[in-house]
C-alpha cells in the first residue's frame, strides 16, 4: 500500500499548525489590545473560516491564489504557483485551522488577570517580555488546547484542499482525499485501512494530551503547594 | 524628592480633576469607593491612557499633554503595589521579587535580591509560591517586588483591604517601618479612615474625582474645611448653622445657641462635632456655666466590644419614632456611671471641637 497520503497529511498538519499558531495567537494578541471601531468586523473576519462552509473556503481561496487572482499573480511573478501543489494543502489547512487557534487562545489570554501584566510593566518589562514571561505562561494550557484543536482541524481538512489542491497522488493527496477517492473507485478496502490510520492518529493525539495536561497539571500543583 | 502630579482625565460618571504635589511625607490618599483613587494611582504610574495634565518626579517629566510627553509605565520607575497584589503565580517568592531585577549582572542580581529579602523579612519563604503565602507574606512579596527596581516613588494600592482584620495591624506596623525607611514619594490610596490616619502623615481626601482636602493629617481630621470632608473623615454630627450678632452661632437643626471657637472667613453654612468628642456631664455643679451644654434624651444605643454609640435626641422623644440629633461614642466603663441616671441627660459641646463649615 502506498504510504505517501499519511506522510503529506501529517507534514502538511504540522506546517499548518506551526503557521495557524504563530498568526492565531499574533492575531489573538492584537485584538485584545485592539478597541478601535472595526472590532466586530475584525472578528467576523476572523472566524469566518470557522462558519462558511470548506468549499467557499477552498473557492475563495482558488480565487486568490489562482492564476488571475491577485495573490497568484504575485506569485507568479516570482515563478510561483501556489495552486494544485502541496503548499496549497498548507494554506487551506492553516485558513480552516485559524479561527480555533485564535478564538482559543484569545479566550485564554483574556482569563489573565490584567493586573500582573500591569505589575510587569511597572517593573520595567518590555511589551514581548510581558507576553513571553507572564501572559503566554499563564494562558498556555488554553494556548496548548487551541494548538491541539488546530492540528485535528488540519489533519482533517477535505473540503478546501480539493479545492485548491486538487488530487495529485504523492503531491497533494492528503489521507481525507485518499479516503474519499477511494470510495469512490469502489476500493472499501483501502477506504477502510485510511480511516484506521486516521482513528489511530486521533485517538493517539487526544490521549496523549490527556496525559500530558494531567502531569503537567500535577507537577504544577506540587510545584506551588510546596 | 517631589512628585508633582496634576491630572484630568474624562471617566464615565465624572472627571478626575486632581493636582497635589507629595514629597517624601508619605501621603494618604482617602477616598469613598468609585471616588477616582485607583484611576489617579494608575494614571501615575502610566497604565492608563489619554488625559491632560502633567506628572513630574524629581524634576523628570513623566508625562506632560502639551509637551506630548508620555513615558511607558516600564520608563517610570515607579513602584507599585496592586490591591490584591498581583504576585506572578506561577513564580516563586524570589522570582516574583527578581523579575524587577532583569539587566543586573548575576551577582549584583543575587546580592540585591537577599537584600530586599532580608529587608522584608521573607528569609525562608523565597522559594515557596505565591498561592501558599498568608496575606501578610503576600502583602511583603509585593512590597518588596516593587523595590527591586530602586522606584523614585512608590505607589500602593489598597495595601491593607485583602488581609484579615487581626492580621491588619501587624502589616500596618510592617509598612510605617519600610515606609520609614524608604523617605521617597509614597503614596497610599484607602477607604478606611483609620489605615489613611495611621499610615499617613499628609492627608488628601478625594471626592467623586476632585482633591476635597490636602493637607497635613491633623489639621484635616482637626478642622474638615468643607461639609464633605468631614463626612468623609468619619464625621456624624452636623448642623445647618447661622452666625448671630454677639459671635455665637445658631444651630438650625439643633435649635440651640452655640459658641465655637473656630473662626473661618466664610460664613458658616453647617457646623459639627465628632460622635467622641461629645461629652457627657454626669453632674452639673450649681453655678456652673451651661454654656454649650444641651438636654438630651436617649433614643437608641449600639454596642461594640469596648465602645457604645448613643443616639441622642434633643427634644423628649415621641414614643415609635428613632428620629436622632445626635450621634455621641463613649467607652463602656463611662457609660457604667451614666446609663442608670434620671433623665434629660446633658451633654456638653466643647467650643474647641465644634467646627464651622462654609458649605
Amino acid at each position: 500500500m502506498d504510504l505517501s497520503p499519511l506522510w503529506i497529511s501529517l507534514a502538511t498538519s504540522v506546517t499548518a499548525t506551526a503557521i495557524t499558531f504563530v498568526f492565531g495567537l499574533a492575531a489573538a494578541v492584537w485584538r485584545e489590545r485592539y478597541t478601535g471601531p472595526a472590532m466586530a468586523l475584525v472578528d467576523g473576519i476572523f472566524l469566518l473560516p470557522l462558519v462558511l462552509p470548506p468549499t467557499v473556503v477552498g473557492f475563495l481561496l482558488l480565487l486568490l491564489f489562482g492564476r488571475h487572482g491577485p495573490l497568484g499573480k504575485l506569485l507568479l511573478q516570482f515563478g510561483a504557483t501556489i495552486v494544485f501543489s502541496w503548499p496549497a494543502t498548507v494554506i487551506a489547512a492553516a485558513v480552516v485551522a485559524f479561527p480555533l487557534m485564535y478564538l482559543t487562545s484569545r479566550a485564554a489570554l483574556e482569563q489573565v488577570e490584567p493586573a500582573l501584566l500591569q505589575a510587569a510593566r511597572t517593573l520595567g518589562a518590555s511589551e514581548w517580555r510581558v507576553f513571553r514571561e507572564i501572559a503566554l505562561p499563564l494562558a498556555w494550557p488554553g494556548v496548548l488546547a487551541g494548538t491541539i484543536l488546530s492540528f485535528a482541524r488540519a489533519l482533517g481538512e477535505f473540503g478546501a484542499t480539493l479545492m485548491i489542491a486538487g488530487n495529485i497522488p504523492g503531491k497533494t493527496e492528503t489521507i481525507p482525499i485518499a479516503i474519499y477517492f477511494a470510495v469512490e473507485a469502489d476500493e472499501t478496502q483501502r477506504a477502510l485501512s485510511w480511516c484506521a490510520v486516521d482513528v489511530v492518529i486521533s485517538l493517539a493525539l487526544l490521549s496523549g494530551l490527556y496525559y500530558w495536561t494531567r502531569t503537567q497539571g500535577l507537577g504544577r500543583a506540587r510545584r506551588m503547594a510546596r | 524628592m517631589a512628585l508633582d502630579v496634576q491630572i484630568e482625565k474624562e471617566l464615565p460618571d465624572f472627571q478626575l480633576n486632581v493636582s497635589f504635589c507629595a514629597s517624601e511625607a508619605p501621603l494618604s490618599i482617602l477616598g469613598a469607593s468609585g471616588a477616582g483613587k485607583t484611576m489617579l494611582l494608575q494614571c501615575i504610574a502610566g497604565l492608563q491612557r489619554h488625559g491632560r495634565g502633567r506628572v513630574a518626579l524629581n524634576g523628570r517629566i513623566l508625562f506632560d499633554s502639551e509637551q506630548g510627553i508620555r513615558l511607558l509605565a516600564r520608563q517610570r520607575r515607579i513602584g507599585m503595589v496592586f490591591q490584591n497584589y498581583a504576585l506572578f503565580p506561577h513564580h516563586t517568592v524570589a522570582e516574583n521579587i527578581a523579575f524587577g531585577l532583569n539587566g543586573l549582572s548575576r551577582e549584583e542580581r543575587a546580592a540585591r535580591l537577599s537584600a530586599l529579602i532580608a529587608r522584608t523579612h521573607l528569609e525562608g519563604l523565597t522559594e515557596r509560591y505565591p498561592q501558599v503565602l498568608s496575606g501578610g507574606e503576600q502583602q511583603r512579596t509585593a512590597l518588596a517586588r516593587a523595590l527591586a527596581i530602586d522606584p523614585e516613588a512608590l505607589l500602593l494600592d489598597e495595601p491593607l483591604s485583602a488581609l484579615d482584620t487581626h492580621l491588619r495591624s501587624q502589616v500596618e506596623a510592617q509598612l510605617q517601618e519600610a515606609f520609614a525607611a524608604y523617605r521617597r514619594p509614597t503614596l497610599l490610596v484607602t477607604h478606611n479612615i483609620e489605615e489613611a490616619y495611621r499610615l499617613g502623615e499628609q492627608l488628601l481626601v478625594l471626592s467623586r474625582g476632585r482633591v476635597a482636602a490636602f493637607g497635613p493629617k491633623e489639621e484635616v481630621f482637626r478642622r474638615p474645611p468643607t461639609r464633605e470632608v468631614a463626612q468623609l473623615t468619619g464625621c456624624k454630627n452636623f448642623s445647618r448653622a447661622r452666625m448671630n450678632a454677639d459671635g455665637s452661632v445658631e444651630a438650625l437643626d439643633w435649635n440651640c445657641r452655640l459658641r465655637a471657637e473656630q473662626t473661618i472667613s466664610k460664613p458658616p453654612a453647617f457646623l459639627g462635632i465628632r460622635a467622641h468628642h461629645i461629652h457627657f456631664v454626669e453632674s452639673m455643679p450649681e453655678g456652673a456655666s451651661s454654656e454649650n451644654v444641651l438636654p438630651c434624651w436617649l433614643v437608641r444605643a449600639s454596642e461594640t466590644p469596648f465602645r457604645i454609640t448613643l443616639y441622642l435626641s434633643l427634644r423628649p422623644p415621641l414614643a415609635e419614632t428613632s428620629a436622632y440629633d445626635l450621634q455621641a461614642e463613649v467607652f463602656k466603663e463611662k457609660w457604667q456611671r451614666f446609663r442608670d441616671l434620671p433623665h434629660p441627660w446633658h451633654v456638653r459641646l466643647s467650643p474647641d471641637s465644634l467646627f464651622l463649615m462654609p458649605e
